[in-house]
C-alpha cells in the first residue's frame, strides 16, 4: 500500500522497498513479457485465446500478490483462524470447481463435500502425525497447496464425467430401459472420471525428481535445508496431494453420479447455467 | 383378453408445450400395438414415457392393473423393456452386450440363454465378436436380444428399423414377426412406416401433435 506523506514525496512501506521485492518486479516483468509473446502469437494466429489467457494471467498476478500480503498478515493471527481461512478456501476451489461440471446437478454442493472429505481428511491427518506443523505459518500454506491440488482433480473429475455422460446418455438410457440400476449403468464412466482426474496426479509422482523438480523442494533447497530432507518432504507432500485428489475425486464421482438421476431413476438433462452465475451473484440471489 | 398396459390421461409438458397430451391407450397382454404418426408427433416420447424413462406431467400408466408409480422404476423396466431406435451398444463382445442386464443387476448370466437368443436373432457364433465389427442390422438384432434377455412381459420397440438399410430393415423385420407371432409377448411398436405397422400390428394408434387420432384394426387406421 502506498501512502502519501506530504505533497511530492511518496512514503514507501518497509516491505515494498525490500531489495527482494524489487528483483521480484524485475523477474515479474520478464515472465509477463514471455507470457506477450504467447498472446501475440495468439492474436497474430487467430487463434483466440489471448483475452482467456490474458485475463488469467492478470488475475492469477493480483491475486497471488493479495495472497502474499494475506499470508503476510495472517502470520499475525491465532492459529485457529487458520482453520476457517482453510475453510473459506475449500468453499471458494468448489465454487471455481464447479464451472467445470456446469449443468450437472449438485455440482456445488458436490464438490464442497468432496473437497473437504479430500482435504479436511489429508489435512487433519497429516497435523496429527506431524508431518503438517500447527501453525498457521505452515498451516495455511501447505493447506492452500493441497487444496488447490484437489480442486484440479475435482473439476477434471467433473469434466469427464459430464462429458462420459453427455456422449453416452443413449447407451445409459438403454441400460435404464431395461431395467439396470443407475448407479450400474453409469460405473463405468465413475471409474474413468476417477481415472482421468488423477493422471496429472500419477503423471507427477512417476516423473518426479526426473521430470518434474518440485518448487517446494528446490525452495527447501535453496533455502539451506538438508538435500535428503527436503526430499523427503517433498514425497510427504505428493502423497498428501495424491490422497487429497483421489479422496475428492472418488468422492465427487461418486456422488455426482446419484445426483444425474431422478428418484424414479431417469437421467437428469445436464443444462449449463446461462449466464454463469457469479460466487457474490449466487450468494445475493440466496440472501 | 388381460390388459398389459394402459396409459391414463398420458400428457408430457415442457417449457409450456405439450409434447403428448391426454393418451388413453390400452395394449391387451400378447398384442402388439403399432403407434403410427409423422415426425414429432410425440411418439418416441410416448413409449419413453410408457416405462417411466421419461417422468409424465400429467395422468399415469398401469402395468397388468397396478400404478407403475408404486413400481420400482428397475423392476418396472425389467417388465416392460425397450429396444431403442440405435442399437446404442457398449464397447466389448456381442456376448456381453445381450448379457449386460442381468451382469449390471447383479443376476447370473446363462450362457446357453445368451447363446439360445443370438441364435435366434441369427447371430450364432458372434458371441466374441467386437461389436464395433457388426453391421447396422446385426447391432440392432443385439438390441433386440438384449432386450429380450430379460424376459419382458411388454416389449418396447422405438422405430427399430428407421436407422437401417433395406435388406437390414427385412432381417429385423422378420425377426420381429418371428418374436411377436407367438402371441406370448405383448408390445408397443413405434413406426413412420404405416406397412411395417400393418404387417406386424394386431391394432394400430395414430398419434397426431401427441394427442392420439384413432385407435383399431390396421385396415381401419391405415389408409
Amino acid at each position: 500500500m502506498i501512502a502519501v506523506a506530504a505533497p511530492g514525496q511518496v512514503s514507501v512501506p518497509p516491505q515494498l522497498r525490500d531489495p527482494v521485492v524489487v528483483d521480484g518486479l524485475v523477474q515479474v516483468a520478464a515472465a509477463s513479457g514471455l507470457a506477450a509473446v504467447v498472446l501475440a502469437v495468439s492474436y497474430a494466429r487467430e487463434i483466440g485465446i489471448e483475452r482467456d489467457l490474458g485475463g488469467a494471467f492478470i488475475r492469477g498476478f493480483v491475486q497471488v500478490l493479495a495472497m502474499g500480503a494475506l499470508i503476510g498478515f495472517l502470520f499475525s493471527i491465532p492459529l485457529a483462524f487458520s482453520g476457517v481461512v482453510l475453510a473459506a478456501m475449500v468453499g471458494y476451489a468448489a465454487w471455481e470447481s464447479r464451472k467445470r461440471g456446469d449443468g450437472v446437478p449438485g455440482a456445488f454442493r458436490v464438490s464442497l463435500l468432496s473437497l473437504y472429505v479430500g482435504a479436511g481428511v489429508v489435512i487433519v491427518t497429516m497435523v496429527a502425525a506431524g508431518a503438517i506443523a500447527a501453525t498457521v505459518r505452515n498451516l495455511v500454506p501447505v493447506g492452500g497447496m493441497i487444496i488447490a491440488n484437489a480442486m484440479k482433480t475435482n473439476s477434471l473429475a467433473l469434466d469427464r464425467f459430464k462429458g462420459e455422460i453427455e456422449s453416452n446418455r443413449s447407451e445409459i438410457e438403454a441400460l435404464l430401459a431395461v431395467g439396470v440400476p443407475p448407479e450400474s449403468a453409469v460405473a463405468e464412466y465413475v471409474t474413468r472420471s476417477v481415472h482421468a482426474s488423477l493422471i496429472p496426479v500419477v503423471d507427477a509422482m512417476r516423473t518426479l525428481g526426473l521430470v518434474y523438480i518440485p518448487g517446494m523442494m528446490a525452495g527447501m533447497i535453496l533455502g539451506g535445508a538438508n538435500p535428503i530432507y527436503a526430499a523427503e518432504y517433498q514425497f510427504v507432500i505428493m502423497g498428501m496431494i495424491f490422497a487429497a485428489g483421489g479422496l475428492t475425486s472418488m468422492t465427487t464421482s461418486l456422488l455426482v453420479s446419484r445426483h444425474a438421476f431422478t428418484d424414479a431413476a431417469q437421467l437428469r438433462r445436464f443444462e449449463p447455467s446461462d449466464p454463469t452465475p457469479t460466487l457474490l451473484g449466487a450468494i445475493r440471489a440466496r440472501l | 383378453m388381460t390388459e398389459a398396459v394402459r396409459a391414463d390421461g398420458l400428457g408430457l409438458r415442457t417449457d409450456g408445450d405439450w409434447l403428448v397430451r391426454a393418451v388413453d391407450l390400452t395394449v391387451e397382454a400378447g398384442e402388439t400395438l403399432a403407434v403410427v404418426g409423422p415426425s414429432g408427433a410425440g411418439k418416441s416420447t410416448l413409449l419413453r414415457l410408457l416405462n417411466r424413462i421419461e417422468e409424465p406431467t400429467e395422468g399415469t400408466v398401469h402395468v397388468e392393473g397396478t400404478d407403475y408409480r408404486d413400481v420400482p422404476p428397475t423392476e418396472l423396466r425389467a417388465r416392460v423393456g425397450t429396444v431403442p431406435q440405435d442399437a446404442a451398444l457398449r464397447d466389448g463382445t456381442v456376448a456381453e452386450n445381450v448379457g449386460i442386464g442381468p451382469r449390471l443387476r447383479g443376476e447370473s448370466v446363462s450362457r446357453e440363454r445368451v447363446a439360445d437368443l443370438l441364435s435366434r436373432v441369427d447371430l450364432a457364433g458372434y458371441g466374441d465378436r467386437p461389436v464395433e465389427e457388426l453391421s447396422g442390422g446385426e447391432a440392432q438384432r443385439v438390441a433386440i436380444a438384449r432386450t429380450v434377455m430379460m424376459d419382458p412381459d411388454v416389449l418396447l420397440l422405438d422405430e427399430p428399423t428407421a436407422s437401417l438399410d433395406s435388406a437390414a430393415e427385412r432381417e429385423v423385420e422378420r425377426l420381429l414377426s418371428d418374436l411377436l407371432a407367438t402371441g406370448d409377448r405383448t408390445a408397443v411398436l413405434v413406426t413412420h412406416d404405416e406397412r411395417q405397422a400393418d404387417r406386424l400390428a394386431d391394432r394400430v394408434a395414430r398419434l397426431e401433435d401427441g394427442t392420439v387420432r384413432a385407435v383399431g384394426r390396421p385396415e381401419e387406421v391405415i389408409a
